[in-house]
């Protein structure tokens, strides 16, 4: 059976059984290898990906809850030469030690700053509390928020897509 | 004409008389008079064994949950506390002498638990649950007291309540006790054992389990000959604690004492929605009073000195995925990794769906809340469960749950599953 997904603006026809988890079809079908494999329990956050703006865990996630939604994986906010303002303020803080986490990291983040350019301090806490980190950047990882969030709200636009 | 105007004015005279008497008489029930300030006790005015039996009973109460805010200092209150009729913010119960309790004498803080009166004389809402704390014994509120006395003061003024119309104006709260604060002390049974009444008197009295587990009647009091017949708790139902329950095979004393002390015990669910930090709190209290607490409901139940009668697990997978293949689909998506026997989870000793009161109520509540808004840690760091409102829409969790009440149960199709979870979505995503 053939589904249907939006992935980073782009339809792509997939072959997968409607109930496999959306991290399979992403990593599997399409060559995003962004979000990562954690636990697979949605306990982790490593394979979070935006799904019609708001934070989801991609591995509890069917793909026949997906038809006609906007999904947006790490890929479609920039790249090595064109990072986008939460991908270049964790560049910059330097957040990820061993990296497994972060792409989910950077997509909790990102749906964020989408709805709350400006948050306080404890709304980043409060909102990056399901995403782990085993290397134990969080404190890193906070700092890379709050500077993103500083720099997007004082330019006064929407974190930017790409 | 004469005589019919002087009718009138008798009548009317007559009307006034009883309106004035009425009057006085409403004003005299009313009225109660603020009790005097006093400076703040010194710590050292109290006891340690005094503020230790204290902490134990304000365990017991749970007053930490309602009277502390999100992330906010213990006890000092605005904790939006939503009712049928609006929102109440809990009051800051910290001994700060302008903004909490701290110049309140341990007269004004009886008044306050047993009659629902404010230091100031003002009448207090039923939130408050004094319909069980006028149970509670005068040598306990004392030590209640001098626990809450010795606690750190916190400076923290409390947000307007917002209530329906009129609702505000407190003098209507004294009808509201009239009708249904059924004062007086606590009587020990004859015949029952010391474990047992003393089990009754905390679940009567500070406990208050009735608050949640007993219905309430449409002026918001507990209905009386209807005790822990099933109730209603922000947007969950507390199930029945009498003989309707829909697990009380599985109910024993020994599985109630590992329900409220570890809220989860292998042998249940996990304690989830708001009675999750009640067991919480029961985490720190006496393994007496726990186990005199998980007697009485026991007998309650109907489940004294029994042991397990559930029946064996129940698994239609085939017919359920045949009668809702949208749901089988997301089922195994969503939620297999956990749930699907032979999974990693149900390897480690959890209970198949099968067994759990929220998928065999026959309101789909419960199980729809547990979905969309996930089970929190009771710890508050994260979730156990994690909520799927941003994953699925609300047919589709609609879906989900008919799949999982055909698979697991033997029960009817739950009804307005759709109305369920959209009732479930949390507050800030509406």
């Amino acid at each position: 059976m053939t589904s249907y997904l939006n992935v980073n603006g782009r339809q792509h026809a997939v072959e997968a059984d409607p109930a496999t988890p959306l991290l399979y079809v992403l990593r599997g079908e399409l060559g995003l290898n962004g979000a990562k494999y954690g636990c697979g329990l949605g306990q982790c956050g490593a394979c979070t990906v935006m799904v019609d703006g708001k934070a989801v865990f991609s591995c509890l996630m069917p793909v026949r809850a997906l038809a006609g939604r906007a999904i947006t994986t790490i890929e479609g906010l920039g790249d090595v030469t064109t990072p986008n303002p939460v991908q270049q303020a964790f560049q910059e803080v330097q957040a990820a030690q061993c990296g497994y986490c972060i792409a989910g990291m950077i997509m909790r983040a990102q749906s964020l700053l989408e709805t709350n350019a400006a948050p306080s301090d404890e709304e980043i806490r409060v909102h990056m509390q399901p995403n782990l980190c085993r290397c134990g950047t969080h404190s890193r990882i906070l700092r890379a928020v709050r500077s993103a969030s500083d720099k997007l709200s004082l330019k006064g636009s929407p974190a930017g897509t790409k | 004409m004469n005589i019919g105007r002087r009718h009138v004015q008798t009548l009317l005279s007559g009307l006034a008389v009883s309106a004035l008497c009425g009057g006085l008489f409403a004003a005299w029930y009313v009225y109660e008079p603020a009790l005097d300030r006093i400076s703040r006790p010194e710590r050292s005015a109290f006891d340690m064994g005094t503020v230790k039996k204290g902490e134990q009973l304000a365990t017991v109460g749970d007053c930490i949950v309602c009277h502390t805010a999100g992330n906010g200092p213990p006890f000092a209150g605005s904790r939006p506390l939503p009712t049928p009729f609006g929102t109440l913010y809990s009051t800051n119960i910290t001994p700060d002498e302008r903004t909490g309790i701290g110049n309140w004498s341990q007269e004004a803080f009886a008044r306050a638990l047993k009659q629902g009166v404010s230091r100031d004389g003002s009448h207090l809402y039923p939130a408050l649950p004094y319909e069980h704390f006028t149970h509670v014994t005068d040598d306990d509120i004392r030590s209640l007291y001098a626990f809450l006395m010795t606690r750190q003061a916190v400076v923290a003024d409390v947000p307007e309540n917002k209530l329906l119309p009129g609702l505000g104006f407190r003098p209507l709260l004294a009808g509201w006790k009239m009708l249904f604060l059924h004062r007086g002390g606590f009587a020990p049974l004859a015949g029952k054992t010391e474990a047992w009444n003393r089990g009754k008197y905390l679940v009567d009295g500070l406990a208050h389990c009735g608050g949640c587990h007993t219905p309430r009647n449409i002026a918001g009091g507990e209905k009386r000959g209807s005790e822990f017949a099933g109730g209603l708790a922000e947007g969950w139902i507390a199930p029945p604690l009498d003989r309707s329950n829909p697990s009380a095979g599985r109910w024993t004393e020994a599985s109630l004492f590992a329900y409220l002390k570890n809220a989860d015990n292998g042998s249940h669910g996990i304690a989830g929605g708001p009675m999750g930090p009640v067991a919480e709190g029961l985490s720190k209290l006496d393994d007496a009073d726990v186990s005199a607490i998980a007697l009485y409901i026991a007998s309650v139940m109907g489940r004294e000195g029994a042991t397990p009668d559930d029946g064996p697990a129940i698994d239609n997978a085939q017919s359920a995925s045949t009668k809702h293949p949208e749901g089988a689909d997301l089922f195994r998506g969503a939620c297999a990794a956990c749930h699907e026997p032979g999974s990693a989870m149900s390897q480690q000793g959890r209970l198949p769906l099968s067994a759990l009161t929220s998928v065999r109520m026959a309101d789909p509540a419960n199980a729809a809340s547990a979905v969309m808004m996930g089970i929190p840690a009771p710890s508050g760091g994260g979730n156990l469960m994690p909520s799927f409102s941003s994953a699925m829409s609300e047919s589709q969790v609609a879906d989900l749950l008919q799949y999982v009440r055909a698979r697991f149960t033997n029960g009817s199709p739950w009804k307005d599953t759709e109305g369920a979870a959209s009732s479930a979505r949390p507050e800030d995503e509406r």
